[in-house]
Order: structure tokens, then C-alpha cells, then sequence
């Protein structure tokens, strides 16, 4: 057994060119190799096909068969793209086109990967061949010439010497790109402040709540116990922005048995006979969380499965939210119709980091 | 209908009297198609004594123990005072009923009784006290706007249901079962009625017309297998990545390993 | 090609005439013409037998290269119909359950490509599936690379710009991912726009710079657009360019056998076989994906339906290499969010980002650290079988664990309901294996790999049990001991172990903390481990070196 300082000598199985000191001679490892000698390169096995020219007719026959079934996949292709059209309002037509060139292709493909392969495989001179590696490093004369040259190019421009243009050089390469980077400023609107925007929705005092997607307002009376409505403030359809404002203003309504749910003081007013309206948009990273359940009262966000518990005001009881979803305070208005009675309290949706 | 002039007002807000109008002629529309089911209800109420008094016993033998022996409920089931016609035939009809044993949420199976044993199940609870009634044929058909009901099935089901309706977990153990196979007139029956954990989706919500589109779209998923080809359950990125690691590079590692062992 | 040699002579270059044609027609002056012109017989002859080593597993980062050409095809053939916009028009194509639906042209335009252009919903598959794979191979590249050290000097760098790519890669999938504008990308898209958000200082602004205001905007298709087909690529296609570079510098590793040492490569040359191989490969890639293509449907948008702030689908999840992210996100228990200093701290998203990045941050850097660990400065080129690197397959492993972990949880919802369990069981389980999983992976396949290596010394040192009883004259029944031959047992003996740092002072006669550190680590690192068998074992054990002897040991022996 040879018992080695890596920093030292050579190992038997190593390269001894590529063994440099270590850094330090405290911190050398010990490398134990075995010094078996290695047999050599194995006699090389003839193949069938090389001893036997029936087998290697059969290996040619199989390679140009290969081939020409291949010709005739992408011929196959180029007539199922004409014989398979796609036929306006026709679903099944796509499933057709899209089967029958795909296999063609496919065909073309395997045929040629095949043929290429068994050819490799069966009929090509198979011995192996051998290539001597060199260190990947330079040799020490291109090392001590690359240095030189570096030394040279020192000198004749005073690059080391001349410290005031190389500081003042490198002091405007590091300002150069500023004008870039502040030019990625106009991503974004410049005159909204994103905090202020996120703080806010489209609900306001005496909003009618509407059902999404169609904007029929909902009365008091249609929320029967146990349902639940999804909910988009009145007038959100005709909004110009009105996916972000969907994307802020999605409301739940559901309408449990009074004495389930457990109101904390201050709230009393912001439900109506049972009716609750909460925030669809998850506090955690902002899925819509619409999965209810009538009997156990859970919310369920279906991305990251923050579970809320509709009659403790939405407070999470699983999942990686924090806060519970904000309740929109609503009332009744004259001719019976559900409204919103201000914006929620609070921001929607994600936390962010001027939220507070 | 509500929706195609949606898509009309965001590009001419000046019709915004317009929308309010149809929304209007939507609501009454559903009114009269509430008033109308509510006739349904009286009709099938007027189902022979007969049928009422074999459901009764059918009732009494199966079903009461649990429920009562006046659908009053008990500590096991719940109170059955209300729930219609429509809950009984979903929920016997779907197998769900007579429950197996207490768990999360009721099991389907197959069916514990007779088309007709469930009909007069549902004929005597209705008889007791009216609640919703087995849906019209004539919404069943899965002839309504394909459109409509796809993305009210977005908005309202899609979570729970996935959005071809291939199911989803729900909390504690419960789930979302899978809504391709399911009769008409049980998906029908479920938005109505809310069967256990789900919702209910009376007809102010979702109108007899939306319900009836998103059962056209559903039948419309299930008639046209998807264009792509099988679907892997259709349960979206999970089943692809694993169909690409398994099948995908475990044929191509295949081909590797062929290609660099050793010809014979 | 004895044309192309004769014609680099430099009295042939001043020469008007044309090549001389004397011993063959076209090809051979066309070779001429283009070597004239480009000096191109160099490469031939620098090139054409290189000799690369056949192993099934060195044909993993090929996979990659050949996925990303198809996706570059495909994705080619895309553009010409994708429209990266989000003006809102109204669907009027071939499925009919959209029919009237207002959707972002680029939804309306993924859709035409699917049902109204033949062959587009095939090379949507393609493109999509190849993509698919692309990543996993890139993935399953690198764990070869890992368990068999072929990140050792003077592969470090190579290691680096590897896992760059797989990073581009990453981003690129999921740019790409979210083109369609449907709900289910759309929803992924609202998960980044919530996951920056939750960035202490910046992340409110990096979110509304991202998305041109506030979310969904009307810009993010377009951009990402931009970043899918044309940054992200080109720094993809370059450092391609320059992780081939390093291969051919390098020359491939190759693993231990007869004849193969650390100065050489032993295989087969690129002309012809190798190219046959590797190019017959690419075909047998590309005929697998279109397959999947053909007969599998990926990414059917059109359930998904356009995006809408509102609707959610069940099973939300993204493609599979964003999986562990997603995982982290859901893995966070209840609770972890402050309000501190007037502003919100969200822990729930802090952690796993800085999880995620610290597990990339070690993949990247590993490396160096096995480097600096061992002091090991010469160059490897004969691949460690993993058994022989307990510690490092035992690191390797608890790290796939932790990753494994992750990516379950992504898909903790499709588990509960395939194997009706609940959601929150599930989840739980999956908490406890990513915390506690690592550390039984690293232990049991440290104690497979030394278990292996035991095994390995004794068949050197012993034979291999042959199956073959034999009765002895006395009645004594024993098994036939064979001794494997020699290219066999140069295969387990060819192979290096280390011994651990002792803590010496060092020049300055003083021991750093480093140092203590780093022989800290050597300790775990080498201190069990199993010496490969020496020539003067191997005579003791069984009297000669030679093979291809049966040898009938005692039972004393085992």
C-alpha cells in the first residue's frame, strides 16, 4: 500500500505533472491508493459481424432498411398534414393531424437515430482508440510568455504606473452603466406609488356587490345558508383596469347561521343576518382562496393550502398565511340589495413590505 | 347572454344602460325560471300516496335511524326537514347514501337502491316538507351555451373540481370528487342542494340557464377527448413532470444504454 | 481527406488554379474550396479522432443539448404565430367552450396555434415535452457529474457554468411556461408577484417594475416574451458554446478499467463512430419526444381558460422544475409574519427563498469545498464509482432527499386525494422527512457505500461466492470461491481514499480557525473509509496475483 502526501510525490495511479504543493505543509492530505498494477487495455472481442459475413449482410440490410423506412415516416408526415386537415370548429380534426404527422415524424426520426446507431454499433471498425491527455495548464515556457507579455503591455502603457488614469478609467467604467440602470426606472409608471395602489380597491360606500362574471347585483335575500357567491364590485366590467382591479377587489359572500359566527367587537355591523363578505384574494401570495366548505366553515387556498376559518373572521388555522383574509364590511340598501359599506380596512392580498 | 354583453360594454361604456337592462331581463328570466321549477315541485308532489307511502317504509327501514324517524336529524345525520326531492335522488342516487361508515365525507358507490325505491325515497321527503325539486329534463340535455358554462365552471367549481373536472383535495381528509361520468341530473342536483362540504347554488346565484350551460360544458369536455391526446387524469404539471421523468427519459436512457453497450 | 492535406502546403495557396482534382471529383473540391477559405482542415485534423469514452451515463448532458435544439426548432416555428401581447380580442376559433370569450392575444394566439394551424398543436407538444426534459436531463446530468467527483480538478469551472445553465434553463421554462396567459400560468404568475412582494425593502417595487404596476398589468407577456426567446437563449447558447469548450479542453472522464489511466482517454474517435452514435442520438431524442408529442397532451390551455384574477383551479402547480420552490412556499407552518419597525416581515416567504438559495448557493460552490477539504491539487480524470466517496454520495443524497421533499410537497394536494389521505397529514409528513430525511439519507447511503466497498475488498482479496457447492472427500460441503480477472479487479482497486488532516501549526506556528475548520471536516469526510487492497494483501490472500483460477477456499475464510 502507497502511503503518499498528495504535496509530495506521486501516487502510482496518478498524473505527476498535475501535483502541485498545497498551500500550507500543515494541511496536506494523505492519499492511499493501491499500488496493483494496472492489466492494461483488454483484448479487443470480435463481434458476430466481424467473423461472420452472413450476420454482417444481415447488420447491412437492417441499417439501409432502417433508413428507408425512415424516408418513408416523413413521407407518411407530409401526407397526413394533407390528408388530415384541420377542419374549422372541428376539435377532432386537430386530434388526427396532430397523431398522424406526429407519428410520421417520429418514424422519420427513429428510423435515421436507428440506422445511424446500428451502423455505429455493428458495422464500423469497433476497436477503440487511445488519446494522451496533458495537463490543462499551460506549459511554464507559455506561462513565463503570457506573464512577459502582460509585463510588456504594463510597461508600454504605464497601466501599473500611471495610477491616476487607471483610477480615474476605472472609476468611469463603474459609472457608465448608471444611466442604464436608471433607465429601467420607466418599467414602471413614474407617477404611482405602488404602496398607496395596493392599499386600496374599487369598493366604496354603497358598492353594490355583483356576481362575477356577469354584474347582476346580489339581494339579501338570494344568499340562502350554505351558498356562497363570487363576488366583483358593481361596475368593475366597465373598468378600463379591470383585471388589476378583479385582481384587488374579488370578494366571497357566504351566508352561515348567525349564531355560528364569532364576531369580534367592532365588527357587529359588517355582516348582514349571517351574511359575511371576505377578501378572495389569499394573504399569503395571493391565490384566489375559493375552495368553501359549507358544514365545516374552511376556506381552503387550493396553491399553498392556507386554511381559513370563516367563522373566526378568516383566521388562518393551516397553511403558510399569517394574517386572515379581510373582511369588506357591507349592508343592505333600500331596495334590498347587498352593498358594500366602505374599501376593506386594510390592504389585500400579499403581504408587502410597506404594509403595516 | 349577461356575458356577451360584458364584452360589449368594455368597449362601448356608453352601454352601460344597456347591460343594466339585460342583467335585468337575466334576473326576471331566472325569477320565472325559479317560479317555474317551483311548479315542478308541486307537480311531483303530486305523486301517487303510493309511491310516498313506499317511500316511507323504504325510509323508515334505511334511513332513519340516522336522520329520524321524522327527518328531524340525529346526533349521527343531519336533519333532512327542507333538503328536497333533489338531495334525495343525488344523494341515494350516487350510492353516497346509506353511508358505508362515519368518515370524512360520504363515499360514492354504486347504488343501494332501484331507480324507483330512490325515486319514492325522494317523493317522501319532498312530501314531508317542499324543498328543491329533481331537475327538468330539458336543462339536462347539455344543448345550453358551452361558453357561458365554462367560465361560470371556472368561477364558481374549477377550484374545488379542477378545471376539467378531474377533483381536488379538500381540508381534513375531504376532496372534490371527479365530475366525468356523473349524470346530468346529479351535477344538476349537486349545485342545487350542496351536498355535504359543497356549496349550495341556488338559483339567484348560478340561474337554471348557467347551470344547465355548465353541465353542457362538462358534457362537452367529455365528449370531445382533449385534441393533445390522453390526458394523464388531466391533473395538470404534476402528472406531465412525472409522465416526462418516468416515461420520457426513462425511454431515452433505454436507448442510451443500448447504444453504448457492446455489439454482439 | 488526402486532398484537404495536400492542399495546405503554402506553394498550393498562391496557386490560381483550382484544386487538383486528381483523385476525386466534387467532394474533393469542394473540400479545397472551403479549406482555402476557412483553414478547416485544422479542425478535421484536430477534431476528427478525438477519441470520447462510451459510458451510458456520459450521454445525460447530450440529452440536454439535444432537448434544447429541439426546443429551439420548435420554438422557432412558435414564433411565427405567438402574439406576445395583451390586448384583449375576442376568441373565435375552433373550441367551441371559448367561443365569445375575451382573451389577451396571446392566449387567443397560443389557441389558433393549437387548433387552427396544422401541426401547431403537435409542435406545441414538442416544444413543451422537449422543455420538460431538457431540465430533468439537465438535472439528472449533474447528479452523475456529482456522485462521481467529475467536479474535480480541473472541472470546477465547468461544474459552474453547468449549474448556470441549469438556473437559465429554469428561468427559461418557466418565461416560457407562463406565455399562454392562461389561467393556470396566470396563477403562477400571481404566486411570483406575491412571493416578491414579500421582500423586505425592494420587493413591493421589483413586483411593480416587473409588471409595469400594479398586477396583472398589461406588460408582463411582452417581457416575458422578450427575456423566453432572446436573452434567456442567448446566454443559454453561449454558455453551451462554453461548457463544450471545457469538455474538449478537458477531454472527457472516463471510469477506472484496463489501460485507462489519469494521461489518457480510451474510446472511440468522433469520426466516424462517435458521430454516428451521438448524431444517431440526437434523432432517437427527437423521435421520443415527438412521440410524447404525438400520442401525450401537455399544457391543454384550453381548459384553462384565459386568465382572470378570480377563478382558480383545483391543483394548481407549476411545471415540475419549479416544483421545489412551490414545496418550500407550502411548507411553511402558520405564523411566520412580523410587523417590525413599522414594516411587514414575511418570514413565510424570506425562509424559503433563502432555503432555496442557500441549497443552489452549495450545489454551486461544492466543488470548492470538497477541493479545500482534501488539499487536492492534482487533476482527476478516472471518475470515482460513488461507493468509493461515502461521504460525499452520503452528502449527495440527503441533499436529493431535501430537494425530493420539496418537490413532494408541491404536490401535496394530488397525494392526499390519490392515496386519501388528508391534506394536512401530508403536509406534516412531508415537514418532518425535509427535516429530518437529509440526515437519514446521508446515514444510510454513507453505510451502503462502506458496505459496498467491504464487499468490493473481499471479492478482490477472496473471489466472488460462485453458487457452486462443492463436497469435500471429508463430507464437508463448502461454495467455490472464484477470483475475478484482472481487468475485473483493477475496476474495484483502482481507486483512492484519504486519510483524514491531522491539526498541525503552520508557518507562523499558529493553528487558524480555518484550519480547524477545514480538519474538522476532513475528519467527517475520510474517517471512515476503506483502503482499496495493495499488491502484498492480494498475495496473502490468496497466494498469487494471477486469475482465471478457480480456487476452493475453507469456510474459515469468509
Amino acid at each position: 500500500m502507497a502511503h503518499d502526501e498528495v504535496s509530495g510525490a506521486e501516487t502510482p495511479a496518478s498524473d505527476s505533472s498535475a501535483v502541485e504543493t498545497s498551500r500550507t505543509a500543515s494541511t496536506s492530505t494523505a492519499v492511499i491508493a493501491s499500488d496493483v498494477a494496472n492489466p492494461g487495455e483488454p483484448a479487443h472481442r470480435q463481434r458476430v459481424t466481424d467473423t461472420d459475413p452472413q450476420a454482417a449482410k444481415r447488420a447491412q440490410r437492417s441499417v439501409y432498411t432502417l433508413f428507408y423506412l425512415s424516408i418513408a415516416g416523413s413521407v407518411f408526415a407530409v401526407a397526413a398534414y394533407m390528408a388530415f386537415p384541420i377542419e374549422n370548429d372541428d376539435v377532432g380534426s386537430v386530434r388526427l393531424n396532430t397523431l398522424f404527422m406526429g407519428i410520421g415524424i417520429a418514424l422519420a426520426l427513429f428510423g435515421i437515430g436507428l440506422g445511424a446507431v446500428h451502423w455505429a454499433k455493428a458495422i464500423m471498425y469497433d476497436k477503440e482508440g487511445i488519446d494522451i491527455r496533458h495537463p490543462v495548464r499551460g506549459t511554464d515556457e507559455t506561462r513565463a510568455r503570457a506573464v512577459e507579455i502582460f509585463h510588456e503591455a504594463d510597461q508600454e502603457s504605464g497601466f501599473g504606473r500611471r495610477t491616476l488614469i487607471r483610477n480615474s478609467l476605472i472609476g468611469a467604467l463603474i459609472a457608465f452603466p448608471l444611466p442604464g440602470l436608471v433607465l429601467f426606472r420607466g418599467l414602471a409608471p413614474q407617477s404611482e406609488d405602488p404602496a398607496m395602489l395596493l392599499s386600496h380597491t374599487m369598493w366604496k360606500k354603497g358598492a353594490r356587490l355583483t356576481l362575477d362574471p356577469s354584474g347582476i347585483p346580489v339581494k339579501a335575500s338570494d344568499v340562502t345558508i350554505g351558498s356562497v357567491f363570487h363576488i366583483i364590485p358593481e361596475g368593475l366590467n366597465e373598468a378600463p383596469d379591470r383585471l388589476e382591479q378583479k385582481a384587488k377587489a374579488a370578494v366571497l359572500l357566504m351566508r352561515l347561521n348567525p349564531d355560528d359566527l364569532n364576531i369580534s367587537p367592532g365588527r357587529e355591523s359588517w355582516s348582514y343576518d349571517g351574511i359575511v363578505a371576505y377578501s378572495k384574494i389569499c394573504t399569503h401570495v395571493g391565490c384566489p382562496v375559493a375552495l368553501y366548505e359549507q358544514q365545516t366553515h374552511h376556506l381552503l387556498c387550493p396553491c399553498h393550502q392556507s386554511t381559513f376559518d370563516v367563522v373566526n373572521e378568516c383566521q388562518v388555522i393551516f397553511g403558510p398565511a399569517k394574517r386572515p383574509l379581510p373582511q369588506l364590511p357591507i349592508e343592505v340598501d333600500s331596495e334590498g340589495y347587498l352593498v358594500a359599506q366602505s374599501d376593506f380596512n386594510e390592504p389585500v392580498g400579499p403581504s408587502f413590505w410597506e404594509r403595516s | 347572454m349577461a356575458r356577451t354583453s360584458r364584452k360589449a360594454n368594455r368597449r362601448h361604456p356608453l352601454a352601460t344602460v344597456l347591460l343594466i337592462a339585460i342583467g335585468l331581463v337575466v334576473t326576471g328570466g331566472g325569477y320565472a325560471l325559479l317560479s317555474s321549477t317551483t311548479t315542478a315541485t308541486a307537480d311531483t308532489s303530486a305523486t301517487s300516496q303510493e309511491t310516498i307511502e313506499e317511500g316511507q317504509k323504504l325510509f323508515a327501514a334505511n334511513c332513519a335511524t340516522c336522520h329520524g324517524m321524522s327527518l328531524e336529524g340525529t346526533a349521527d345525520g343531519p336533519s333532512l326537514i327542507g333538503v328536497g326531492a333533489a338531495a334525495v335522488n343525488f344523494q341515494v342516487g350516487t350510492g353516497r347514501m346509506p353511508m358505508a361508515m362515519q368518515g370524512p365525507q360520504a363515499m360514492q358507490k354504486p347504488p343501494q337502491f332501484t331507480d324507483e325505491q330512490t325515486a319514492a325515497l325522494a317523493a317522501y321527503v319532498a312530501s314531508i316538507s317542499p324543498g328543491p325539486a329533481i331537475p327538468d329534463p330539458s336543462l339536462l340535455q347539455g344543448d345550453g351555451d358551452a361558453t357561458n358554462g365554462g367560465e361560470l365552471f371556472r368561477i364558481n367549481c374549477a377550484m374545488c373540481h379542477n378545471v376539467h373536472g378531474a377533483g381536488g383535495a379538500l381540508t381534513e381528509g375531504k376532496f372534490a370528487p371527479e365530475l366525468t361520468g356523473v349524470a346530468a341530473t346529479h351535477i344538476y342536483e349537486a349545485m342545487l342542494t350542496g351536498p355535504q362540504n359543497m356549496p349550495v347554488f341556488n338559483d339567484d346565484n348560478l340561474t337554471p340557464e348557467d347551470k344547465r350551460d355548465i353541465i353542457t360544458y362538462l358534457k362537452y369536455l367529455e365528449n370531445n377527448p382533449s385534441p393533445g391526446g390522453v390526458e394523464l387524469g388531466s391533473l395538470g404539471p404534476v402528472a406531465e413532470g412525472l409522465f416526462a421523468w418516468i416515461f420520457g427519459l426513462g425511454a431515452i436512457i433505454g436507448l442510451m444504454v443500448w447504444l453504448t453497450a457492446k455489439s454482439n | 481527406m488526402t486532398t484537404i492535406e495536400r492542399s495546405d502546403a503554402p506553394a498550393e495557396v498562391a496557386a490560381p488554379a483550382p484544386a487538383p482534382a486528381k483523385s476525386g471529383g466534387f467532394t474533393a473540391a469542394a473540400a479545397n474550396y472551403i479549406d482555402e477559405r476557412t483553414s478547416i482542415s485544422g479542425v478535421v485534423k484536430e477534431f476528427g479522432r478525438k477519441i470520447f469514452p462510451d459510458h451510458w451515463s456520459f450521454m445525460l448532458g447530450e440529452v440536454a443539448l439535444y432537448s434544447f435544439v429541439i426546443i429551439i426548432l420548435s420554438g422557432t416555428f412558435l414564433t411565427f404565430f405567438f402574439q406576445a401581447s395583451m390586448a384583449e380580442v375576442t376568441y373565435n376559433g375552433s373550441w367551441a367552450p371559448l367561443k365569445g370569450m375575451e382573451m389577451s392575444a396571446a392566449m387567443d394566439s397560443a389557441l389558433k396555434i393549437s387548433f387552427d394551424i396544422r401541426g401547431g398543436l403537435l409542435v406545441r407538444q414538442i416544444h413543451h415535452w422537449a422543455a420538460l426534459l431538457f431540465i430533468a436531463a439537465i438535472g439528472i446530468h449533474m447528479l452523475r457529474v456529482y456522485f462521481t467527483g467529475a467536479f474535480r480538478k480541473p472541472r470546477e469551472l465547468n461544474w459552474v457554468i453547468g449549474f448556470t445553465l441549469f438556473v437559465l434553463a429554469m428561468a427559461e421554462g418557466f418565461t416560457g411556461y407562463s406565455l399562454p396567459d392562461d389561467l393556470l400560468s396566470g396563477n403562477g404568475l400571481r404566486i411570483i408577484d406575491g412571493l416578491i412582494k414579500g421582500i423586505p425593502f425592494v420587493g413591493t417595487w421589483i413586483s411593480f417594475l416587473l409588471f409595469g404596476g400594479e398586477f396583472p398589468g398589461t406588460a408582463i407577456i411582452g417581457r416575458l416574451y422578450t427575456l423566453h426567446i432572446l436573452l434567456l437563449p442567448a446566454l443559454v447558447v453561449a454558455f453551451i458554446a462554453l461548457h463544450l469548450v471545457f469538455v474538449v479542453v478537458h477531454k472527457h472522464t472516463q471510469f477506472a478499467g484496463g489501460g485507462r489511466t489519469q494521461k489518457n482517454v480510451i474510446g472511440y474517435p468522433i469520426l466516424p463512430v462517435y458521430a454516428a452514435k451521438a448524431g444517431g442520438f440526437f434523432f432517437l431524442v427527437f423521435g421520443v419526444v415527438a412521440l410524447m408529442a404525438a400520442f401525450f397532451t401537455i399544457n391543454p390551455i384550453w381548459n384553462y381558460g384565459p386568465y382572470d384574477p378570480s377563478p382558480v383551479s383545483a391543483g394548481t402547480q407549476p411545471d415540475w422544475y419549479i416544483g421545489f420552490a412551490d414545496g418550500a412556499l407550502r411548507l411553511i407552518p402558520p405564523g411566520w409574519e412580523f410587523v417590525w419597525l413599522d414594516h411587514t416581515w414575511s418570514f413565510n416567504i424570506i425562509v424559503p427563498v433563502l432555503a432555496l438559495l442557500v441549497l443552489l448557493g452549495l450545489v454551486a460552490v461544492y466543488p470548492f469545498i470538497e477541493g479545500w477539504v482534501t488539499g487536492d491539487k492534482r487533476e482527476h480524470h478516472i471518475l470515482d464509482r460513488p461507493r468509493n466517496a461515502p461521504t460525499r454520495t452520503g452528502i449527495g443524497a440527503a441533499g436529493v432527499t431535501f430537494y425530493a421533499g420539496l418537490w413532494a410537497a408541491a404536490s401535496s394536494d394530488i397525494i392526499a386525494t390519490h392515496f386519501q389521505l388528508s391534506l394536512e397529514s401530508v403536509t406534516h409528513a412531508i415537514q418532518a422527512w425535509v427535516i429530518l430525511g437529509p440526515f437519514l439519507a446521508y446515514f444510510v447511503a454513507k453505510r451502503v457505500c462502506i458496505g459496498l466497498m467491504k464487499k468490493d475488498r473481499e471479492i478482490v482479496l477472496h473471489g466472488y461466492e460462485s453458487g457452486r457447492i462443492v463436497r469435500l472427500p471429508g463430507g464437508e460441503y463448502i461454495e467455490v470461491h472464484e477470483q475475478v480477472d484482472d481487468y475485473e479487479r483493477w475496476k474495484l482497486v483502482d481507486y483512492e481514499v484519504y486519510e483524514p488532516l491531522m491539526l498541525r501549526p503552520n508557518s507562523q506556528g499558529k493553528i487558524t480557525g480555518s484550519a480547524r475548520l477545514r480538519v474538522r471536516l476532513s475528519k467527517w469526510f475520510f474517517e471512515d473509509r476503506i483502503a482499496p487492497a495493495s499488491r502484498t494483501e492480494l498475495e496473502a490472500g490468496h497466494g498469487h496475483g494471477a486469475a482465471a483460477h478457480d480456487e476452493i477456499e475453507g469456510p474459515g475464510h469468509h
